[in-house]
């Protein structure tokens, strides 16, 4: 068989599996997220059946899957509602990080990762999946709940709060003293201040640049714009990612709604690649390693994110089912955890295995929060008077 | 009354309003142009008893069940004083032949001496409607005459 056939073959097989894992997630219910991982990882280094050729193409893919995931956040929320949200939820929004890093920061020192690890598992458990939370709300048909509008504002904090840790983060990865990491920060405040105020006040232009009334010109447009910002951000060592999802923000009104629309197939597409490359580029047998960490990290990051929402929703005075909802529904974690590990594997300065807890991580995460989400309302009745947690 | 709106960020705008009972009944308007209908649990006030998706058309025909009743009401006492007069609702059913004709093709006050003071559609008043208006399948026609006349518009509204 020659090179060609053969890529296509597995490619295709890639692809065929994804799809039945995908058909099976949504049998019963859950995020293809975990299950895309393990697909990964069973095709991937001492996995069932490793696939070698497609290597390029893979990673490739999975890079534009990760531009394409971050473009779509930023599409989602307008720099109005950005700004909306940081004003109103910024200390609900700064809880959120204390408490839900902390457990990830915690567990990679006594692993003696180092503080770049640390960074790195922070940011793992710190930020919820608002693609599997908005889903789970929506299914669950409580987008006219009370407390819906501060689960959605903790996200779009979080959203924020990504844009300015991802280039923190790719300035750490390589290895840049305190000051570099310093100056980092700084820039990477004054480019995001820079494109809120443009998308505030120019947002229509940048629309206009990319809008086009044929959908094919308006694809293309709109894909190479975003793999043209995201690259430039890759040269200028602020990540691909934090480019996209900045581009996505300036994009707004109906033509943020067109590219969505156009997009979110592609965006699947590519997104499944990457989760698959990054269960490929983990070797299942180190999993269960860590796995006993990977539970400490749930049991205590659902407990931190539980009562992050509980408090939050107690702020926007809701009442106590209310914020048991609203803290079972932020609970879930998924792509950008994955993300954020993805970005951080084949540094020198973070081991291994933190890709292999992260993916544990995530696995039970993706599954565990939808779930808590649904049945949190008889859990509550259990604690007839007192709150659930401790808060 | 009073219409709390929220937005929702990511997914659009919340608009409500509380009643009487304390229960909360509104609308998800997503960004996608969906409408949903929602009202809020009796025992949980945050909570949602049901988020019904409505299609536009099934939209604006809650709307005119809900506000063509009013309008009649209020059109009737304002001529309580004159006998005989009564206000009606004749609707413009999908099989109506006047379905996408103007008003002025069904020669209403020619035919029956009765007048079409408004038309409701998606919940909206059209007032005074002119000739020229076009009707379409779901509008609520409110006209005004006596009892048998009235009797006599429905049956042309509906059969031509």
């Amino acid at each position: 068989m020659d090179h060609t056939a053969l890529e296509l073959l597995e490619l295709g097989a890639v692809f065929f599996g994804l799809g039945l894992l995908g058909r099976l997630a949504h049998r019963i219910g859950l995020s293809p997220i975990p299950l895309y991982l393990v697909g990964g990882l069973a095709f991937g280094v001492g996995g069932i059946v490793p696939l070698g050729d497609i290597g390029d193409f893979t990673s490739l893919a999975g890079e534009v899957g990760v531009v394409l995931l971050l473009l779509l956040l930023g599409l989602e929320y307008s720099a109005a509602e950005l700004v909306t949200g940081l004003r109103r939820s910024w200390l609900a929004g700064i809880v959120d990080i204390v408490l839900n890093a902390a457990p990830g920061v915690a567990v990679a020192l006594i692993l003696g990762w180092g503080p770049v690890g640390a960074m790195v598992l922070g940011g793992v458990t710190y930020i919820s999946s608002s693609g599997i939370v908005a889903k789970v709300l929506s299914d669950l048909g409580r987008l006219g709940n009370r407390e819906t509008p501060v689960v959605l504002s903790v996200l779009v904090f979080e959203d924020l709060v990504m844009a300015l840790y991802l280039p923190i983060l790719t300035a750490l990865l390589l290895g840049v003293t305190l000051w570099g990491g310093i100056g980092a920060v700084g820039i990477s405040v004054a480019v995001i201040s820079v494109v809120l105020v443009v998308a505030l006040r120019y947002g229509r232009y940048v629309s206009a640049v990319v809008d086009s009334d044929d959908q094919e010109v308006f694809l293309l447009k709109v894909l190479g714009a975003a793999l043209l910002v995201a690259g430039f951000a890759q040269a200028m060592q602020v990540s691909a990612a934090v480019g996209a999802f900045l581009l996505g923000i300036a994009i707004s009104g109906s033509t943020a709604e067109n590219a969505t629309r156009l997009l979110e197939p592609l965006r699947d597409l590519f997104a499944a690649v990457f989760f698959v490359v990054f269960g490929l580029s983990t070797d299942p047998a180190t999993i269960p390693p860590v796995l006993g960490w990977a539970l400490v990290l749930v049991v205590s990051t659902t407990v931190t994110k539980f009562a992050t929402g509980w408090w939050a929703a107690r702020r926007a005075r809701i009442g106590r089912m209310g914020r048991a909802r609203a803290g079972a529904a932020l609970v879930a974690r998924g792509e950008f955890s994955i993300v954020i590990a993805g970005l951080a594997v084949g540094y020198a300065a973070v081991p291994d295995e933190l890709s292999s807890l992260a993916t544990g991580y995530v696995l039970i995460m993706a599954m565990v929060g939808p779930i808590l989400a649904r049945y949190v309302e008889p859990l509550v009745r259990l604690f007839p008077t007192r709150p659930a947690t401790p808060v | 009354m009073n219409v709390d709106v929220t937005p929702l960020p990511g997914i659009g705008v919340r608009k409500e309003i509380e009643l009487r009972s304390g229960r909360r009944v509104g609308v998800i308007a997503h960004r996608d142009g969906r409408i949903e209908l929602i009202l809020s649990r009796a025992d949980d006030p945050d909570a949602c008893l049901a988020e019904i998706p409505l299609s536009t058309e099934e939209a604006g025909a809650l709307a005119n069940l809900l506000g063509a009743p009013q309008l009649v009401n209020q059109l009737n006492d304002e001529h309580r004083d004159l006998p005989g007069i009564t206000t009606r609702k004749l609707p413009i059913r999908t099989n109506s032949p006047y379905d996408g004709r103007p008003l002025g093709d069904t020669a209403l006050r020619t035919r029956t001496q009765v007048s079409v003071v408004a038309v409701m559609r998606a919940g909206q008043v059209c007032p005074s409607p002119t000739p020229d208006f076009v009707l379409v399948a779901g509008d609520i026609v409110i006209a005004v005459g006596e009892a048998d006349k009235l009797e006599q518009a429905a049956d042309v509204l509906a059969r031509g």
